[in-house]
């Protein structure tokens, strides 16, 4: 069931492949164009590479909330799913999964390539890389709350930001503070065991939470 | 045998009451009919009666038990065909008809969906994605989950829209043999049908 879920995601999103690499291309133009933008200086561009590459995949994986529940909720595939007799977190949690598979993963995969654009080293990259695993599912599972919320309303996507953003925000920081540290000769430990700890968190919650909202919205 | 019972049903939408003090008992075999004029609250009855919207006043009861307290295993008992298809576009005929077979918790293989394809009349189309089949064929395919899951409770919002008169008389048998094995069915529909039944039942909504 929880199987099938994700196998859906996954198909519909290879159906449209469009809507996937937007997000893609968003994060790479995104990083790319900053050390146009700021210059060739290698330590500014150094110190600010993990906030740039941790910024911009939160805006990128923002930027696909939407798409999350509303395209079920209009052809009605919604109204079915609260209808299962399975439990409806656990369909939330195969939907949150899946927009991780889709638009975290290829971020991740990404981020090494365009940490070489701002001179990081090898251990920075790996940190980054490291960091971006453990948080981008966060960011999907904390967005599936923010997406079951505003569904259905009228410039729902302004508001899934506002919801989401103070969230998302803790995650944020100890994604980029990671990377800094390990360069700081501090070791990326601690910062990684919060990530874990928020991913744990959320994997518990977030389904629970959304489940519920989507019951209230589609009331 | 199971009963559905609606005790004082109330909905209140907005400021404005669409319906109160609508009382039903349902039995197995039995058919009702939900009628009204547009807007007089039958899909929202409807969407009560599967645990979509909650009454403002009264209750709903399976086997004498809150549909609410139910949860999983009332929704494992019915099944519930609304206005919106939940047909995904991009997804072929075979795929959506897994798809939600899978979601109402009965996987079925490939074959299976072939064949409650080929029987509603989509033979031959089962590969072409939902998008390029028409609002009728559409329909059929939403309707082919009735084939493959066998729930006691049918609820059926308009099933018969967009259907041409062979597809209707098919519904029409699929019905009667649902209520021959000890099925139920509540629905709506602005068209004439016949279905025999050992019990059919009309509910008028002001």
């Amino acid at each position: 069931m929880f199987l099938w879920i994700i196998q859906r995601d996954l198909l519909l999103a290879m159906r449209r492949r469009a809507d996937v690499l937007t997000t893609l291309f968003f994060f790479i133009i995104v990083v790319s164009l900053f050390p146009l933008g700021v210059g060739p200086e290698m330590n500014m561009l150094r110190t600010m590479a993990p906030g740039v590459v941790w910024v911009a995949a939160l805006l990128a994986s923002m930027l696909s909330l939407g798409r999350m529940f509303s395209s079920d909720h209009a052809d009605g595939t919604l109204e079915q799913m609260l209808l299962s007799p399975q439990s409806l977190s656990l369909l939330v949690l195969g939907k949150a999964l899946a927009h991780w598979l889709v638009t975290g993963v290829p971020l991740v995969l990404m981020a090494p390539v365009l940490g070489i654009q701002y001179d990081l080293s090898t251990d920075a990259l790996l940190v980054l890389t490291a960091s971006l695993l453990l948080g981008t599912p966060v960011l999907s599972l904390i967005g599936a709350i923010g997406a079951a919320l505003t569904l259905g309303l009228r410039g729902g996507g302004v508001l899934v930001s506002l919801l989401v953003l103070p969230l998302y925000i803790p995650v944020l920081i100890f994604g980029a503070g990671a990377v800094e540290a390990s360069a700081a000769g501090l070791g990326a430990g601690a910062h990684m065991s919060l990530l874990g700890a928020f991913l744990l968190a959320s994997l518990v919650l977030a389904p629970w939470t959304a489940a519920v909202s989507l019951r209230i919205s589609m009331e | 045998m199971s009963t559905l019972q609606g005790n004082k049903l109330t909905c209140v939408r907005g400021d404005r009451k669409l319906f109160s003090d609508v009382n039903f008992s349902l039995e197995t075999g039995g058919l009702m009919q939900v009628q009204g004029r547009n807007g007089s609250g039958k899909t929202s009855l409807l969407r009560m009666l599967c645990g979509l919207a909650t009454p403002a006043h009264g209750d709903i009861r399976w086997d004498g038990v809150e549909i609410r307290s139910l949860g999983g295993s009332y929704h494992g008992a019915m099944t519930y065909l609304g206005h919106l298809s939940g047909v995904k576009d991009d997804l072929t005929a075979i795929e959506n008809l897994r798809i939600s077979s899978a979601l109402a918790g009965v996987e079925i293989d490939e074959r299976k969906a072939h064949e409650a394809l080929q029987h509603m009349g989509l033979g031959g189309r089962e590969l072409l994605p939902a998008k390029v089949l028409s609002q009728g064929q559409r329909r059929r395919v939403t309707l082919a989950r009735l084939l493959v899951c066998q729930t006691v409770l049918w609820i059926l919002d308009e099933p018969l829209t967009a259907l041409d008169t062979t597809a209707v008389k098919l519904i029409q048998d699929l019905m009667e043999r649902h209520l021959e094995h000890g099925g139920m069915i509540v629905m709506t529909t602005h068209q004439e049908i016949e279905i025999t039944a050992v019990a059919t039942q009309r509910l008028q909504l002001a």
